[in-house]
């Protein structure tokens, strides 16, 4: 009799400790998918503002796009209508001239990085390569001013170049340092057991198997200084005419997006917006392009 | 013949030490980039460093007519905006992340999201501004309407909302990377004793990437101390101490872009350069720090 009893009690007792069980269990899945959901509600948040700013900009530029807006020069306060063609040709020339200067040294030293992978030079670069990448783009338009501008005796697009370039070089000798390091070791002794010199290894062998990585790499700096304003506001300054001497003040899409955007007059605006939209599209290309580069020319090991 | 053969390897191992000096010099360039950046705006604030000395962080009066430049009010400025802009962002940043280095680390989810991110850090700074300055700028009027304060619409609050918006995805890529570095079998020991998924990424992920999360927020806000122009639109541009949140006010950044061009006389100049060489100090030595943390933390 006491032993049925007994068992009876254990019966309960278990059974109400697995509902206890159950019960945190189920406040404890509860948690999860709430947390889950915070993690997702947050997270679509986040990416409102790139859909809002993406679609306001499409809505006020669609209008202005066309052949007219990107072969005209910019009209007078006043007169609607009129185009950007001074900064398209301009902000191409700047780029074309900064990556002139800026991809064969960031490649040079990229090379350098990838091979020296424990020398002390090595680290001082790579720490100056980190702390030029962290250089507010204000102050490189302030050092290009006091080294190219100030002895130039003007503002000019060359200086422009300069600063841009100074802003790319950092990610190009980081991409280029990246894509070098991750290709096998093997290669490089194929190379070298076959009596190919050392400088003909590297540029011959190591170097364009590495293209795709390197391509993909400065396309993705020129979109990511395409846009910069701050470095050329005190060295291309702007030019409201069409101007194509680089050692004369040079107008750009990220500039007069900027002048026109703070000035008080609809007809600017809309300038600007079409503008906006121009500039989004070029950088919306140039990521695409990098994908194909990255997927096409692709070197796997 | 055999002369023939040695003229070739001199040749070649003329141009073999050619090539390893170029490598090593263009390295050696850049550190001399960089220190001469430094030296440049070193000795180009010196004038004011000796005519204003300490005054410039303490005096609230910027004045180029009477020579007086005190630069607390950016400095203020300045700090209010990036810690703002970091207060809104990090909620969302680490959301993002933890989306993207946990729930959905593959597949067509991971790949929308991650391209919006890409595409966020895309758009460049000039384009926020003037988004900011036809969108942000009434919503941020009609809130201070209700809230009883003098709509401005531009001001501290505005431009740490779009500097939120622009660290962002910076703050995700940094925080992203540290959180897939978590090693599996800590995840998995976790996940056989029959902890959830909430469990594993609040007791397990966060503590243990607690360190190169807070990198991530260190290198995030030196990205928003120097971001000077979507600032400069949405700032309000007074040279006043600003009083609150809603007022509007200047940064270091967006006094450089103003007035750089039409600083007359050395002081002044110099007076910005001297705070283009704070920003320069600050955003290094950031940088440093939190790239050591977080290269310390990979190593691990």
């Amino acid at each position: 009799m006491e032993m049925v009893l007994e068992a009876e009690l254990e019966k309960k007792k278990k059974l109400s400790q697995s509902r206890l069980a159950d019960k945190h269990i189920g406040r404890r899945n509860k948690k999860n998918i709430f947390f889950k959901g915070l993690i997702v509600t947050a997270t679509v948040i986040s990416t409102l503002p790139l859909l809002f700013i993406l679609f306001y900009i499409f809505k006020q530029g669609v209008g202005a796009l066309n052949w007219h807006f990107l072969t005209h020069l910019p009209n007078p306060v006043g007169e609607p209508g009129g185009g950007v063609s001074n900064a398209l040709v301009g902000s191409i020339m700047i780029l074309l001239v900064s990556c002139v200067i800026a991809i064969p040294i960031g490649i040079v030293i990229g090379i350098y990085l990838s091979e020296e992978k424990r020398s002390r030079l090595g680290y001082y670069c790579r720490l100056a390569v980190d702390v030029l990448q962290g250089i507010p783009s204000i102050v490189i338009g302030i050092i290009i001013y006091e080294w190219v501008v100030r002895p130039m005796g003007g503002f000019s697009a060359l200086s422009g170049s300069v600063a841009l370039a100074l802003m790319m070089l950092p990610s190009i000798i980081k991409s280029t340092e990246e894509t070098l390091k991750l290709l096998p070791e093997s290669l490089k002794e194929a190379s070298l057991a076959l009596g190919v010199p050392y400088y003909k290894t590297i540029m011959k062998v190591i170097v364009p198997t590495g293209l795709s990585g390197i391509l993909t790499g400065v396309i993705l700096s020129i979109a990511r200084v395409i846009g910069e304003t701050a470095p050329l506001l005190f060295t291309a300054f702007g030019n409201p005419f069409m101007s194509t001497n680089i050692l004369k003040p040079m107008s750009s899409l990220p500039l007069i997006i900027f002048n026109y955007a703070t000035s008080p007059y609809n007809d600017w605006h809309q300038l600007a917006w079409g503008a906006s939209m121009v500039l989004i599209l070029m950088i919306l290309i140039l990521n695409i392009i990098s994908k194909i580069v990255q997927r096409k020319w692709k070197v796997q090991f | 013949m055999i002369t023939a053969i040695s003229y070739k390897s001199k040749q070649i191992n003329f141009k073999e030490k050619a090539f390893k000096k170029t490598l090593a010099l263009s390295a050696i360039i850049v550190v001399v980039i960089l220190l001469a950046i430094f030296f440049t705006l070193l000795i180009n604030s010196l004038p004011s460093l000796k005519a204003i000395g300490l005054k410039f962080f303490y005096q609230t009066t910027w004045d180029p007519v009477s020579d007086q430049f005190g630069a607390l009010p950016f400095l203020v400025g300045t700090l209010l905006t990036s810690f703002l802009a970091l207060v809104i962002s990090t909620p969302f940043s680490i959301a993002v992340a933890i989306f993207l280095g946990e729930y959905y680390k593959k597949g067509p989810v991971a790949e929308i999201f991650k391209n919006i991110v890409d595409l966020l850090a895309g758009i460049p700074s000039v384009i926020y501004g003037f988004w900011g300055l036809f969108v942000l700028v009434p919503l941020v009027r009609e809130l201070e309407m209700k809230l009883h304060v003098a709509p401005y619409g531009v001001g501290i609050f505005t431009s740490s909302v779009i500097l939120a918006i622009m660290i962002l995805p910076f703050s995700v890529s940094l925080s992203r990377q540290v959180i897939s570095m978590v090693p599996s079998h800590l995840k998995e020991a976790a996940y056989s004793l029959g902890a959830t998924r909430h469990e594993v990424i609040t007791k397990i992920i966060i503590p243990y990437t607690k360190s190169g999360l807070f990198a991530g927020l260190l290198l995030a806000l030196g990205r928003a101390l120097g971001e000077t122009m979507a600032v400069t639109m949405l700032i309000g541009n007074t040279h006043d101490l600003p009083t609150g949140i809603f007022s509007p006010g200047n940064t270091m950044a967006s006094v450089i872009a103003n007035e750089f061009t039409e600083a007359t006389g050395r002081i002044y100049t110099s007076a910005l350069i001297e705070m283009g060489l704070f920003l320069f100090v600050v955003a290094t030595i950031i940088n440093v720090i939190g790239k050591q943390i977080i290269k310390r933390f990979t190593l691990e």
